[in-house]
């Protein structure tokens, strides 16, 4: 179960709706934030908290991309491929990320350090390519200046 | 042009309400206040606004169509999604500007008696989050907010409601049922959100920067705004341009300006004075359309006759050395990834689309992929349940018309070649 703070959060959200339902995001959003990833015991606390059937937190929890199924590394980097990224180079990028730190695409760094998520458009084409690490936006990628930003992250 | 949408986001505090005060925010709100409903219906309607969303919608007459259901509570919901790949222009609003939008979105609540408002803000906009929560609070805290807007008695109440990164949460009914906790599949039309939309109540869905032109138009009123831009889209437009353009990024300009004064007026022209190849206009699920095809007026009624679609304003530039194929192919494997799945010919089509280009692109193209590509676009086409497959099946008829040459080249020498 989620601790008090925590489910005092959730009950300020749920104010802001006419039913509990529409408050199942920002819960999945806060569970994510509080266990790393979604997994079950996450989801069962979601389900629990807001009195919904596990299978109706599950499904919609699956059908969205920025909730995670799977544990992740200590930040992640969410870097677009979509076409303005891709035309500025965005796919070397990917390279680099892989022979430099070893991360795959979709995958974690050996020490956990890293997670690299493939992203559709992040609203930045216009500095393309761009990317977020963690919660911060960086823009106008290049093989030289990503490596600085990512030393910021340990 | 004089610009309003992105007046003051040169300064540094421009999220600030007290900055926006003092450039005249919030007056615009007062104003309409004063005229009432009815007269601020009749600006809109004069005015000649359409949504910015992508489809061009007259925002007056569905306005009307939710002011005339007799159910309450009424709900209006900013979209915010921005999903549209290529597109960046509700971001320096909602980062630079929340006010404005704030300010437009208690006008429009004003006037079409809804009391309660929602922001569905994209999820990968983590910063414009924290901006818009403290705007917000601001907001509440300087009464233009809450239970008693100006000492009027208005009720207004706005918050953000973040999605979690489902492109087809930029369609309205589809935002609508992720609002409401659930998968973000579109729903069946009619009835419309208008009259049933959110818990089942009349809904508004209007893009950041359709709301946005609320304040500008109360300032000016229906008439002058009318005539900004084009006769039958009038007012100020963002664009944001990307790719290999001088100097990209977000540009305010009247409606209906040149697709070529956009990319060599504003823009500098094309960067490094490479050739140009291909421009698509308004976003991935717009028709590109080839260099010599960019002479044309960029607004709802006149991007159609082109061969194009305005979208959301999106402009991607295109040189020489970008493969048609290969963008062609990264734009279906965006739309298989954000294909609902609620529908066979968009779940089914663009998996196969994309799989042919697939092909194609590494080498692997057969004889006849073209007029299969065809085929299953041709399919598509007109019987998708939503928007979002007609889109991806336009994109790929739209490559083939235009660059038909490359998929072939493609498919003979078995290699892409750039
Ligand atoms: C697949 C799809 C994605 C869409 N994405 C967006 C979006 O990100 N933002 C937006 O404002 N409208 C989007 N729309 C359009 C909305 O459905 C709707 O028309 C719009 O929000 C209405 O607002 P407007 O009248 O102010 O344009 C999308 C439509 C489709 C079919
Ligand atoms: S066209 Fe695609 S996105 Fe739209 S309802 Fe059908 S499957 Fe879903
Ligand atoms: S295409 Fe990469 S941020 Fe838009």
């Amino acid at each position: 179960m989620f601790n008090e703070a925590v489910i005092k959060e959730i009950d300020e959200i749920r104010v802001k709706y006419p039913d509990r339902k529409s408050a199942l995001l920002p819960a999945l959003y806060i569970a994510q934030r509080e266990f790393g990833w979604l997994s079950n015991e996450a989801m069962s606390c979601v389900s629990e908290t807001l009195n919904l059937p596990e299978a109706f937190v599950r499904g919609t929890a699956s059908f969205y991309s920025m909730f995670r199924h799977k544990e992740v590394g200590r930040h992640l980097i969410q870097l677009c491929t979509n076409v303005s990224c891709m035309i500025l180079g965005a796919e070397r990028l990917i390279d680099f990320l892989n022979t430099k730190y070893g991360i795959q695409k979709n995958g974690t760094s050996e020490d956990g350090r890293f997670s690299l998520v493939e992203m559709e458009c992040i609203g930045a084409c216009g500095t393309a390519p761009a990317m977020l690490v963690d919660t911060d936006f960086y823009e106008d990628l290049t093989e030289e200046n990503i490596v600085g930003i990512l030393e910021q992250y340990k | 042009m004089e610009k309003f949408l992105l007046r003051n986001i040169d300064n540094p505090n421009s999220s600030d309400i007290k900055e926006y005060i003092k450039a005249g925010g919030y007056k615009n709100l007062s104003r309409a206040v004063g005229m009432g409903q009815d007269d601020v219906m009749e600006e809109i309607n004069k005015s000649g606004l359409r949504g910015r969303g992508g489809a061009g919608f007259p925002t007056a007459m569905k306005w009307k169509f939710a002011k005339a259901d007799p159910k309450f509570p009424k709900y209006l919901i900013c979209n915010a999604d921005e999903g549209e790949p290529g597109t960046f222009k509700d971001r320096p609003i909602l980062e630079k500007n929340p006010h404005l939008l704030i300010e437009g979105m208690v006008i429009s609540g004003y006037v079409l008696g809804a009391e309660f408002g929602y922001i569905y803000l994209r999820g990968e906009y983590p910063a414009a989050r924290d901006i818009l929560d403290a705007a917000i609070a601001q907001a509440y805290k300087d009464n233009f907010l809450g239970d008693n807007i100006l000492g009027k008695g208005i009720k207004f109440h706005l918050s953000v409601h973040q999605g979690a990164g489902a492109y087809i949460c930029g369609e309205e009914t589809a935002l609508i049922e992720s609002i409401e906790g659930k998968k973000g599949q579109p729903r069946t039309k009619p009835p419309f959100p208008v009259n049933v939309g959110a818990w089942d109540m009349p809904t508004i869905v209007n893009n950041v920067e359709t709301l946005s032109n609320l304040p500008l138009l109360i300032e000016i009123g229906g008439e002058a705004y009318a005539k900004i831009g084009s006769e039958e889209c009038p007012g100020p437009k963002l664009f944001c341009v990307s790719g290999h353009v001088e100097n990209p990024g977000v540009y305010e300009l009247p409606m209906g300006i040149s697709l070529k004064d956009i990319i060599y007026e504003h823009c500098g022209g094309i960067k490094d004075n490479a050739k140009l190849k291909a421009v698509i206009p308004g976003g991935i699920s717009t028709p590109v359309l080839p260099a010599d095809s960019i002479d044309c007026a960029m607004d709802f009624v006149a991007m159609p006759k082109a061969g194009s679609m305005l979208g959301s304003g999106a402009v991607i530039v295109m040189d020489e050395s970008v493969c048609m194929v290969k963008v062609t192919y990264r734009a279906l494997r965006f739309f298989e990834h954000e294909s609902c799945g609620k529908c066979v010919p968009c779940r089914e089509g663009t998996d196969w689309l994309r799989k042919i280009l697939e092909r194609i692109e590494h080498g692997k193209g057969r004889k006849g992929d073209i007029e299969l590509l065809s085929d299953v676009a041709g399919v598509m086409y007109g019987r998708t349940f939503c928007p979002l497959g007609d889109g991806a099946a336009g994109v790929v008829l739209a490559m083939i018309k235009h660059f038909r040459n490359e998929f072939e080249e493609h498919i003979n020498t078995k290699k892409c070649k750039y």
